[in-house]
């Protein structure tokens, strides 16, 4: 990947991201937040790479290793959170149709 | 191009898709727990995705795999703990150690191509030989860091490990963060001249100003700090995703970078803040008590819960505000049972939502959901105001601000323009508050002043489980 298009990833996604959330009523803001912060998470698969890549060389590897865990640390209980929240939510307009 | 790229593209694309409808989802209240679902559903693909194509190209080490696999569990099972533990009331800093622990991982990232450059395979290539690697490097370490400490230092805030230090209020702060600032771009730009043990200077200078920026805000900016830092943490991402080489992070980071910016805009709205008073204002009331507003009150009339209790009886209709108080006292599931008692006889009971109601935006629907108060009860500020004049009795639980009639009436009041409730329309209003403390933003409130409006003193959830009591002896509910 060349780094002008790795470029064009950035601004498209940065659009995406900007046209999707622009409409969300306040109520969904918490979970909103939680949610997106558990997606931030995807760091996780650049620790993979680093790991998978690290060809024996132990520090790198505990690195790596540590990043992981901090990344599902993150999205894990990122989205376990948000489930919790949003239960709460689906609960009641569902029982009432 | 062999069959493991093709693979791994198609998941990648599939995973992209998937991610944004989630996002997508998560905006409508029917949808949004399938939507979470679904980006939980494509984070797991997009790592299936890339430990196939690592197993159908260079193959992985056993080494790495238990490497893998330690790092996994620890970090899922701490996860997953918390998740499930957290009380709902403690969600905002909950929210910023999960996201402050995303920024880590960046960092660390980074770090680690910075310390050992790794072969790429096919090409070897150093990666500080490229001048784009080592600006993201540095992005993602700069990033990351202020991401880290920031929301560390956000959550003990929150949870009331860290006080706002005197220092931190006075100009001084400037000084200290500029330094900080300037001693960054230093690091960064020896860094790109090549100078490889610069990357330490950097990983402490931007630590220190992620702490440095966020301990003098007051707990009420504080949600907005922790979205912002939501978005910081998207932009870490995309950051790493230059450090190695993957468009699936560089969408998802831009994504959440977005959805942050977005959020943090909204918040300040409601709450009548910039976003650059937020960061470089300090705490509020620090500068408010100078001003205007910190005039005494003269009207006070306060009443027994047994008044209460008999008003509340007579009411026809009856609209409770909840605030932060409420949050913090725990008092949901007391005062859904008052609300309970009430409806059982007949009044017509709404919950008027601010905007920034609770300690962070859509916080208090979460904790009103909690305790089982029926959607269609919570209504926005927009939609309940007009029912004010039509209404018998207010309660005002914990909330301040957020009814105080000075941001409409007295333009020279730090709370011009707020959007707020316009309780003092009803007919009569009961304030329960501990004491005569102002709000977040020191500001006297001219609501406890007026005639119509009565304070009941005392804890949220202590006042409630009394007027349970009051209304019990009053045949209130029962049939």
């Amino acid at each position: 990947m060349s780094f002008i298009s790795l470029l064009w990833v950035l601004l498209l996604g940065s659009l995406l991201g900007l046209e999707l959330i622009g409409k969300v009523p306040p109520t969904l803001h918490t979970p909103l937040m939680s949610g997106a912060n558990a997606i931030s998470g995807i760091t996780m698969l650049a620790a993979l790479t680093l790991i998978v890549k690290a060809e024996g060389n132990v520090p790198l590897l505990i690195i790596g290793s540590v990043s992981l865990g901090f990344a599902l640390f993150n999205v894990v209980g990122g989205f376990f959170v948000t489930d919790r929240m949003l239960a709460m939510f689906s609960r009641k307009p569902s029982n009432k149709k | 191009m062999n069959l493991p790229v093709i693979i791994k593209f198609v998941i990648d694309l599939l995973a992209v898709l998937l991610l944004a409808l989630g996002i997508k989802g998560l905006s409508k209240v029917k949808s949004a727990r399938d939507a979470n679902r679904l980006a939980a559903f494509a984070m797991s693909l997009s790592v299936v995705g890339l430990l196939s194509y690592y197993l159908g190209t260079s193959g992985i080490a056993i080494q790495s795999w238990i490497w893998i696999i330690i790092g996994s569990i620890i970090g899922s099972l701490f996860g997953a703990i918390l998740a499930k533990k957290v009380p709902m009331t403690s969600m905002p800093e909950t929210v910023a150690l999960f996201n402050g622990c995303g920024g880590m991982s960046s960092l660390l990232v980074a770090l680690g191509v910075a310390i050992f450059p790794i072969s790429d395979g096919q090409e070897n290539f150093d990666f500080f030989k490229s001048l784009i690697n080592e600006v993201s490097i540095s992005v993602s370490i700069f990033v990351g860091a202020i991401t880290f400490t920031g929301s560390i230092v956000a959550m003990a805030k929150l949870q009331g490990w860290l006080s706002t230090p005197g220092w931190t209020q006075s100009k001084v702060r400037h000084f200290v963060n500029i330094v900080f600032a300037v001693a960054s771009l230093i690091a960064f730009f020896d860094l790109i001249n090549g100078n490889t043990s610069s990357i330490w200077l950097l990983v402490i200078v931007s630590s220190l100003l992620g702490i440095g920026v966020t301990l003098p805000i007051g707990g009420a900016d504080m949600p907005v700090v922790i979205s912002l830092l939501n978005s910081y943490s998207g932009i870490a991402a995309a950051a790493a995703g230059f450090v190695v080489d993957s468009q699936l992070l560089i969408v998802a980071g831009a994504m959440v970078g977005a959805a942050g910016l977005i959020l943090t805009q909204v918040m300040c709205k409601g709450m009548n803040r910039s976003l650059v008073s937020v960061l470089f204002g300090g705490s509020l009331s620090a500068q408010s008590t100078a001003s205007s507003g910190s005039g005494e009150y003269t009207n006070i009339t306060s009443c027994s819960v047994e008044e209460c209790a008999l008003t509340l009886e007579a009411a026809n209709k009856v609209i409770i505000v909840p605030g932060y108080g409420l949050a913090v006292a725990q008092a949901q599931h007391t005062l859904r049972e008052v609300t309970k008692k009430l409806e059982q006889n007949g009044i017509e009971v709404v919950y008027a939502i601010h905007p920034v109601a609770g300690r962070m935006p859509g916080h208090m629907n979460v904790l009103l959901a909690e305790a089982d108060v029926p959607y269609e009860q919570l209504k926005e500020m927009d939609v309940v105001n007009p029912d004010f004049p039509a209404t018998d009795v207010v309660l005002v639980l914990g909330a301040n601000d957020v009814v105080n009639p000075q941001a409409k009436n007295d333009s020279s009041s730090p709370l011009y323009g707020m959007p707020v409730l316009d309780v003092q329309e009803a007919r009569t209003v009961f304030v329960i508050k501990r004491g005569m403390n102002a709000g977040y933003s020191g500001i006297k409130n001219d609501l406890f002043d007026l005639p119509n409006t009565s304070m009941v003193f005392g804890d949220a959830k202590k006042v409630l489980n009394d007027l349970i009591g009051e209304l019990k002896d009053l045949g209130v509910g029962e049939k």
